[in-house]
C-alpha cells in the first residue's frame, strides 16, 4: 500500500534517548541500522565502520506517519509535487504519508493511481500511500471501482474535501468497502449547514460578519456516518475532527465496540476561532478553527486515545490564491514541516500532553488506523526513525520550507523541537 | 533672558508615528471618537460660511475605490475631500482593470504607485481594507467591507445622535432588522457601546447572528422591545444579500407584518434613524420615514462633516500620543 524507495543504509545513532511507547522503550541507547533494518540496540555498540550519528541530548523515536496530506499531483504541480511534498514530509520527521485523491483528475481509477504509484517509486523521499475516491470524480453519485483500486494499491477510500452527502450512497459505499479490506475515511460535513460558511459560527463570526460554519454541521454528519457504519458493521476513520460533539460521538461509538478511529490536525489542537480576527487567510481551513471548548475536547480526545492520530491535512496553496481577502481565499494550510514542533511547543511544553503520547499519536496511532505496520524500534524492524532535538528552537520562515507552498499558520512564530534526522524505509531521507 | 533647556529626547530625530487608518470601530478609543466628533462640529460651523471650501488639505490626494455600488457614501467622501481642498480621484470596479480580473493586491500596488495620501475603499469582502493597507503607503479608510464594518457610518450616526439628543452616554438604542447581513449594525453596536449607550437588537432569530451578545448588546425577537428605546435604528432589509431559498424569513410580507417599524409601534418622541437606502413599506413605514422625529436626512448631512473630520484627523496625525487607529498588522508579512 506504500510506494517509495527502499533503503539499505548503514548507520549507528549513538547515545540518544530512545523512546518507543509501543515497545515500552525509554532509555539512553545506541541503535545500529544494518542494510536499512534495525540490527542492534544497546550501549557501546560496535559501529562496524558504519557512519555514526551523535544522538547525545537528542530523542530517537519511531518516525511519524501522516494520514492526511494533499500532494496536489496530478493537476496542481505548481502547489506541490510528489518530490517536494515528500521532501517536506521527511523534513517534518515523517517516514510515510497518505495522499488524498482530490486532485485534477481525481484518483478514481486504477490508471491514475498506477501512474502516481510509479512516480512515487521513483521520486518520493518517503513512501506514500494513495487513497482513492469513494465516488467517481468525487461527485457523490456513483461508486468508484473500489475492488480494482484496492488491488492497484489504494490505501483506503475517501471523498476528502467533500462529504458523501446522500445517506443511501454512503451505505452502499460502506457495504462494498468490505470486499476491499480497506477502510473508508470520511470528511464529515453537512453541506446545507456549512453552506458559504467561512469560519466557525460563534461570537467571533458574529462580530466579524463572516458567514458561519457551525460545529453541528460536522457533528451531525459524524453521527450519521457512525450510525450507518454501526448498522453495516464496517470500520470507519473520521478525518480532521474539529468539534467537541464529534469527539463525544466517536467516543460513544468506540465504547459501543465499533472499529472507528479519528484524527485531528495541529491547527485545531493549537488555535481557536479567535485567530481569525487577524483576517489572515492562513488561518482559513475546512473544517474551521473552532471555540476554546472544542479545542480542549480535541486535546483531551488525543490524550485519552479517542482520537488515535495527528494528521496535518497539509494543504498547499499558491501564493496568489491566498493573498486575497479572507472570503476569496481557498481553505487549507500546510503542516508537514511544522506539525511536531507546533504540537511540542503548544501542548507538550506547557504540560498539556505527554511527549510519549504525542509521539505515539504521530506514528503508531495513524499507522494502525489504516492497517499499516507501525514504525517501531525493535531488532529486525525496518528503520523508520526520527531524531529530535527538543531544545532547539527556530523562527518559522518561508525560506526554510521544502514544500512548494508556504501557506503556514506558523509563519513568524518561534517553535521548539527540531527534526535532526529522518530515516524512512531504511534510507536517510532528511538531515537538518 | 530665559535659559534654554535641551531635553535628551529633543536631540533625537522625531519618531515617525505609525500610519493611521480607519478600518474598524474596534480600533478606536472613546477619546478618538470624541475628538472626531468635535472636529466634525467645527467643520459644520465652517460650512455655514459663504465660502465653503477650506484650504486644509491642499496638495493631498484622496482616492476613492468603490467595488460596490454606493451613492451617499461615495459622494459624501468625494465632497468631503473637495471641501478640504484635496485632489480626488474615484475608481469604480466596473469599467476598470478590476473588470479584467485584476487582483485586489495588484490594484492596490497600482494605486499605491501614485502615492495617494488616503485611499477610501468599499469592497464586498471582509478584510479588503487591511489587504490594501498592506500593499500601499496610504492611510486607509474603510467605506464598508462585506458584512464586517462601516466605521464612518457609525461615526456619523453617533454625531447625529449627539447633536440631536445632546448626549450618547446612557441612551438606549434599538437596532431593528437584518443584523446578520449588516456592517452598519456591527459598527454601530461597537460604537454605541464604546460611548456608553445601551443597545438592543430586534429582529427575526435567523437574522440575529448567534453569539452577537458578546459584543455588548441585548437581543429581542419581539418588536415591542423598541418601545423602551430612545432611538430606533432601522436597518435595510438587504434583499441583495438574501440568497434564493435561504429562508431567513418566510416572506417580506411576513417580515413587515411582524418587524416593520410603523407609527403604532413607536411612542411619541422616539427618534428614528436609517442608514439608507430605505425600502419604504418594508422595514420602515413611509409615515415614520417622513415624520418629524426621523433623523434620516440629518444623518446624510452629518456624513459630510464626519468624513471631513476623518480625512483631516488621519492626515494631520491627530494629537500626539493617539495611535489607537493604527493598523493591527495582519498575519506575518
Amino acid at each position: 500500500m506504500l510506494f517509495g524507495r527502499q533503503g539499505n543504509d548503514d548507520l549507528v545513532v549513538r547515545g540518544a534517548r530512545v523512546i518507543d511507547p509501543a515497545e515500552g522503550v525509554d532509555a539512553v541507547l545506541d541503535v545500529r541500522v544494518d542494510g536499512g533494518a534495525i540490527a542492534q540496540l544497546g550501549t557501546n555498540l560496535e559501529t562496524n565502520a558504519h557512519r555514526v550519528v551523535d544522538g547525545e541530548g537528542l530523542v530517537l523515536t519511531p518516525a511519524f506517519v501522516d494520514p492526511h496530506v494533499h500532494l496536489r499531483t496530478p493537476g496542481r504541480e505548481d502547489e506541490e509535487t510528489i518530490a517536494t511534498g515528500t521532501a517536506a514530509a521527511a523534513a517534518g520527521g515523517y517516514c510515510a504519508i497518505l495522499a488524498m485523491p482530490n486532485t485534477e483528475p481525481v484518483v478514481d481509477s486504477a490508471a491514475v493511481l498506477g501512474s502516481l504509484a510509479e512516480t512515487a517509486q521513483a521520486e518520493a523521499e518517503v513512501p506514500v500511500g494513495f487513497l482513492a475516491a469513494i465516488t467517481r470524480n468525487q461527485d457523490g453519485a456513483e461508486l468508484t471501482e473500489m475492488a480494482e483500486l484496492a488491488d492497484a494499491g489504494a490505501a483506503g477510500f475517501t471523498d476528502d474535501g467533500r462529504p458523501v452527502v446522500a445517506p443511501g450512497l454512503m451505505r452502499r459505499a460502506l457495504q462494498y468497502s468490505a470486499v476491499t479490506g480497506r477502510r473508508l475515511a470520511l470528511h464529515c460535513e453537512e453541506p446545507t449547514l456549512s453552506k458559504s460558511g467561512q469560519m466557525h459560527e460563534g461570537a467571533v463570526s458574529a462580530e466579524l460578519g463572516f458567514a458561519g460554519y457551525p460545529s453541528v454541521a460536522e457533528s451531525l454528519m459524524v453521527e450519521r456516518d457512525l450510525a450507518l457504519a454501526a448498522y453495516e458493521r464496517q470500520p470507519v476513520h473520521l478525518m480532521h475532527l474539529s468539534a467537541r460533539e464529534s469527539v463525544e460521538a466517536l467516543s460513544r461509538a468506540q465504547v459501543a465496540g465499533m472499529a472507528a478511529t479519528g484524527e485531528v490536525t495541529p491547527h485545531h489542537l493549537c488555535l481557536t476561532d479567535e485567530a481569525v480576527r487577524s483576517l489572515d487567510s492562513n488561518v482559513k481551513m475546512n473544517p474551521p478553527l473552532r471555540a476554546e471548548g472544542d479545542r480542549q475536547a480535541l486535546v483531551a480526545g488525543l490524550r485519552d486515545g479517542t482520537i488515535a492520530a495527528v494528521a496535518t491535512d497539509h494543504a498547499p496553496h499558491a501564493r496568489h490564491e491566498k493573498e486575497v481577502p479572507f472570503e476569496a481565499a481557498p481553505f487549507g494550510v500546510t503542516g508537514l514541516e511544522t506539525a511536531f514542533s507546533a504540537l511540542y511547543t503548544h501542548l507538550v511544553e506547557p504540560g498539556l500532553l505527554k511527549l510519549e503520547t504525542l509521539l505515539e499519536r504521530m506514528s503508531a496511532g495513524p499507522a494502525r488506523a489504516y492497517g499499516l505496520d507501525p514504525p517501531r524500534i525493535a531488532v529486525g524492524a525496518p528503520a523508520n526513525l526520527v531524531l529530535l532535538d527538543l531544545q532547539a528552537s527556530r523562527r518559522v520562515s518561508e525560506s526554510d520550507f521544502r514544500s512548494r507552498s508556504a501557506n503556514s499558520w506558523l509563519l513568524g512564530e518561534t517553535v521548539k523541537g527540531q527534526v535532526r534526522l529522518t530515516i524512512a524505509a531504511g534510507r536517510v531521507a532528511f538531515e537538518g | 533672558m530665559a535659559e534654554i533647556h535641551v531635553m535628551r529626547e529633543d536631540l533625537l530625530p522625531p519618531k515617525e508615528p505609525p500610519r493611521r487608518h480607519l478600518i474598524s470601530i474596534g480600533d478606536l478609543e472613546r477619546a478618538d471618537v470624541e475628538r472626531l466628533l468635535g472636529t466634525a462640529r467645527s467643520f459644520e460651523r465652517s460650512l455655514e460660511r459663504e465660502l465653503k471650501k477650506l484650504p486644509t488639505l491642499r496638495g493631498k490626494t484622496v482616492v476613492n475605490v468603490f467595488y460596490e455600488s454606493s451613492t451617499r457614501t461615495s459622494s459624501s467622501f468625494e465632497l468631503a475631500a473637495k471641501r478640504l481642498s484635496a485632489d480626488t480621484m474615484s475608481i469604480k470596479s466596473t469599467g476598470s482593470s478590476v473588470d479584467k480580473g485584476e487582483s485586489l493586491k495588484d490594484t492596490a500596488l497600482t494605486l499605491g504607485a501614485y502615492d495617494p495620501d488616503v485611499i477610501v475603499i468599499r469592497h464586498p469582502q471582509i478584510g479588503a481594507p487591511q489587504l490594501v493597507a498592506r500593499y500601499t503607503g496610504a492611510h486607509i479608510v474603510n467605506a464598508g467591507d462585506g458584512k464586517h464594518q462601516h466605521p464612518t457610518q457609525a461615526l456619523l450616526d453617533l454625531y447625529t445622535i449627539s447633536e440631536e439628543l445632546g448626549r450618547i452616554d446612557g441612551l438606549h438604542v434599538a437596532i431593528v432588522g437584518d443584523v446578520l447581513h449588516s456592517r452598519v449594525a456591527r459598527s454601530n453596536i461597537q460604537a454605541l457601546a464604546l460611548m456608553g449607550a445601551r443597545v438592543t437588537l430586534v429582529g427575526p432569530p435567523p437574522l440575529i447572528p448567534r453569539g452577537i451578545e458578546a459584543m455588548g448588546c441585548e437581543v429581542s425577537y419581539e418588536i415591542d422591545a423598541i418601545k423602551a428605546a430612545d432611538v430606533v435604528y432601522v436597518l435595510r432589509m438587504q434583499r441583495e444579500r438574501m440568497a434564493e431559498g435561504a429562508n431567513y424569513v418566510p416572506s417580506l410580507r411576513e417580515y413587515t407584518a411582524r418587524w416593520g417599524v410603523t407609527p403604532e409601534r413607536l411612542r411619541p418622541g422616539q427618534k428614528v434613524m436609517h442608514p439608507g437606502p430605505m425600502n419604504r413599506g418594508v422595514e420602515i413605514d413611509p409615515v415614520v420615514a417622513d415624520a418629524a422625529d426621523a433623523l434620516i436626512e440629518r444623518q446624510v448631512r452629518s456624513g459630510l462633516v464626519v468624513r471631513m473630520a476623518v480625512l483631516y484627523d488621519l492626515l494631520t496625525h491627530g494629537p500626539v500620543g493617539v495611535q489607537a487607529a493604527a493598523l493591527h498588522e495582519i498575519g506575518a508579512a
